[in-house]
């Protein structure tokens, strides 16, 4: 359970030669009744854990898609105790570590440390919060810690060497290596010198690298995996799932997972 | 706040530090409040109110008269230097009411600086001329429809807008809110605001004044008028916060007097949310105090009672509008009106002997077409 569950799992899935893939679904999108039905099929998929988002009225590193998906998670009031009382419902039955996505105000009103128990009950292995940023983190990282959860930190490409190496450091389960200038969302294509980023993350980091934000198709995610650990996709299948188009997903999942012809 | 925004935060707090002991940066600031607000501004016995409520000598620190008609300018300035300090060339800002973004769109076009304002569509619609006052001086606006389409929205789009472009702009916050180090060299900026009416008051009367009356919403206006009365404990200072329709229904914009601490934008604060965290939309017939936070250090001053902060609503406000229009000649801000409304109130508790100031943060000039329909409607 918590931050070794995700060790354990990544660590089996990189020693078989394959990529770390991380679906992001906004929890209560659809309802959260259909909660457990998603999880089951994206772990049947192959991915490697599942980060699910907790709705947050302001949600200001995210995109156009994932702040809508908020509102109509919101709209069917979805609250974070729900969340967690209906992950405790079925946590026997998952395989996948479940990692938390939300912004600090919602933990901060449930109470910091009431969250971290709460976490451990429902099964929850590891939490991201965006903004809280190193000088903060104070507040829940103890709570965290001492609940076995795994606290994601995340690094931008504005990061300058120093603090990249103590995030990195600092980091447990995996780092989240935010890859493009701006908020989650759907991206063309990632810049150049992006792919020459991860590859310094990866010498930095004991823990493994992986990137999102940006990361729409299985052509990114192959081409960005090749220089870390594997990637999350965020935006593209919350589109998807909402579309009612799950069968991309698959082909989604199944792309990105592809072993690349490497000359 | 993201890490992405934390190391131009971190080099913020760095060139603003170094700015603010170096007294060429200090003589910069000073030239261009003079020479181009036209600063100071006066501090006004208001005689006729004085006489016609028949409590204190009330005195209007006249920050109407301020180039571009507020007193956002006093911070827009700073800011628009330390973005040249940066070596930026680019600014992006959010704005409620509308005077921020024209201070911020004013002092890009006098620096050569690219501009862009987020506005909550709600906020174009009930202030249109300070939209194309902003345009004119060259800055483009982007409406914001995310939640109420106000300014707590058009914070969001902002820094969305900075995380994706901050290696080239500068965000010019005009509130005393977000993200450390913003409060304050917000209230740094402003409080010369405060500076200036200490030193006029003593001249006028020849001593502190009783009471100091300034409205609030991100807190801006009246955090620069406090700062400098804060270890004089003889005066009281009241902030006053917009009550909408009532702070016992759910249109309102009173985050002192009903919300409870959260963290919002980058601050630890008091803040309007429902019980599971989740901010709600403010309310007031007033753009510019139409915001669910406020400044971390009201919510301090609150807690420590070194400020009273009360609330007045809609319909206070609007008949202080057209009290101070029709008793002095001054057609306040829907926002500062809120600040004369509470400071009607207070007169009558105080005597001839004493005085009060009131801030009055802005002038009312872009608020008459929506007030008109107001009392249409009425």
């Amino acid at each position: 359970m918590g931050k070794e569950r995700i060790e354990q799992r990544f660590t089996e899935k990189l020693a078989n030669g394959e990529k770390l893939f991380i679906p992001y679904i906004m929890a209560g999108d659809g309802g959260l009744d259909v909660l457990e039905e998603r999880i089951r099929f994206l772990t049947e998929c192959g991915v490697a854990a599942i980060e699910l988002g907790i709705p947050f009225s302001d949600p200001t590193a995210d995109g156009p898609t994932i702040q809508k998906a908020g509102i109509r998670a919101l709209k069917n009031g979805t609250t974070l105790a729900a969340v967690l009382e209906m992950l405790e419902s079925f946590k026997t039955r998952r395989e996948v570590p479940i990692i938390l996505m939300t912004y600090i105000n919602p933990i901060f009103h449930y109470g910091l440390e009431r969250f971290a128990e709460a976490c451990v009950r429902a099964g929850v292995d590891g939490v991201i919060i965006p903004d809280v940023p190193l000088e903060e983190e104070d507040l829940i990282a103890g709570f965290l810690r001492k609940n076995g959860i795994a606290f994601i930190r995340l690094v931008a490409l504005t990061s300058p060497k120093e603090r990249v190496v103590e995030i990195a450091r600092r980091s447990e389960g995996f780092l989240y290596a935010v890859s493009v200038m701006g908020t989650t969302g759907v991206r063309q294509h990632h810049d150049e010198h992006v792919k020459a980023y991860l590859q310094t993350l990866k010498d930095i980091s004991a823990v493994p690298v992986l990137a999102g934000f940006g990361v729409s198709n299985g052509e990114q995610a192959r081409d960005l995996g090749a220089y870390c650990d594997g990637v999350i996709v965020g935006s593209k299948i919350v589109d998807l799932f909402n579309e009612g188009k799950i069968k991309e997903i698959q082909e989604l999942i199944e792309e990105s997972l592809m072993t690349r012809s490497k000359a | 706040m993201p890490e992405l925004l934390m190391p131009a935060l971190l080099e913020l707090e760095e060139v603003y530090e170094t700015a603010k002991n170096d007294p060429a940066f200090l003589q910069q600031v000073e030239y261009y409040l003079k020479q181009y607000v036209g600063r100071e501004t006066p501090l006004y016995f208001a005689e006729q109110l004085t006489k016609k409520l028949g409590g204190p000598q009330i005195y209007l620190k006249r920050e109407d008269l301020n180039h571009t008609g507020a007193h956002k300018i006093n911070n827009t300035i700073g800011q628009a230097l330390l973005t040249l300090r940066m070596g930026k060339k680019k600014v992006v800002a959010e704005t409620g009411a509308g005077q921020h973004g024209v201070a911020t769109a004013t002092v890009c076009a006098l620096f050569g600086l690219e501009c862009i304002v987020f506005m909550g569509v709600e906020d174009i619609e009930r202030q249109k001329l300070n939209v194309f006052r902003m345009e004119m001086l060259g800055a483009e606006v982007r409406g914001v429809s995310s939640g109420s389409g106000t300014l707590k929205d058009a914070t969001n789009e902002a820094l969305r807008y900075w995380a994706a472009h901050v290696t080239d702009t500068h965000y010019i916050l005009g509130s005393a809110v977000g993200p450390h180090p913003f409060p304050l060299i917000v209230r740094d900026f402003q409080s010369v605001i405060g500076k200036e009416t200490k030193r006029q008051i003593v001249e006028q009367t020849g001593k502190l004044p009783d009471a100091v009356v300034a409205c609030v919403g991100g807190g801006s206006n009246s955090i620069g008028m406090f700062y400098p009365f804060i270890e004089d404990e003889s005066v009281k200072l009241y902030g006053v916060e917009a009550a909408g329709k009532g702070v016992d229904t759910n249109l309102h914009a009173a985050t002192l007097t009903k919300g409870d601490v959260g963290i919002l934008h980058g601050t630890l604060s008091k803040l309007l949310q429902d019980e599971h965290g989740q901010v709600t939309e403010a309310f007031s017939i007033s753009a510019g105090l139409d915001y669910p936070g406020v400044g971390p250090e009201h919510s301090h001053l609150h807690e420590t009672k070194r400020v009273t902060y009360e609330a007045v609503t809609d319909e206070e406000a609007l008949d202080a509008f057209q009290f101070l229009t029709k008793t002095e000649g001054i057609i306040p801000a829907l926002e500062s009106a809120h600040a004369v409304a509470y400071a009607v109130k207070l007169a009558k508790t105080m005597s001839s002997d004493e005085t009060m100031v009131i801030c009055l943060s802005g002038r009312g000039d872009k608020d008459v077409e929506q007030v008109k329909s107001r009392l249409e409607g009425r």
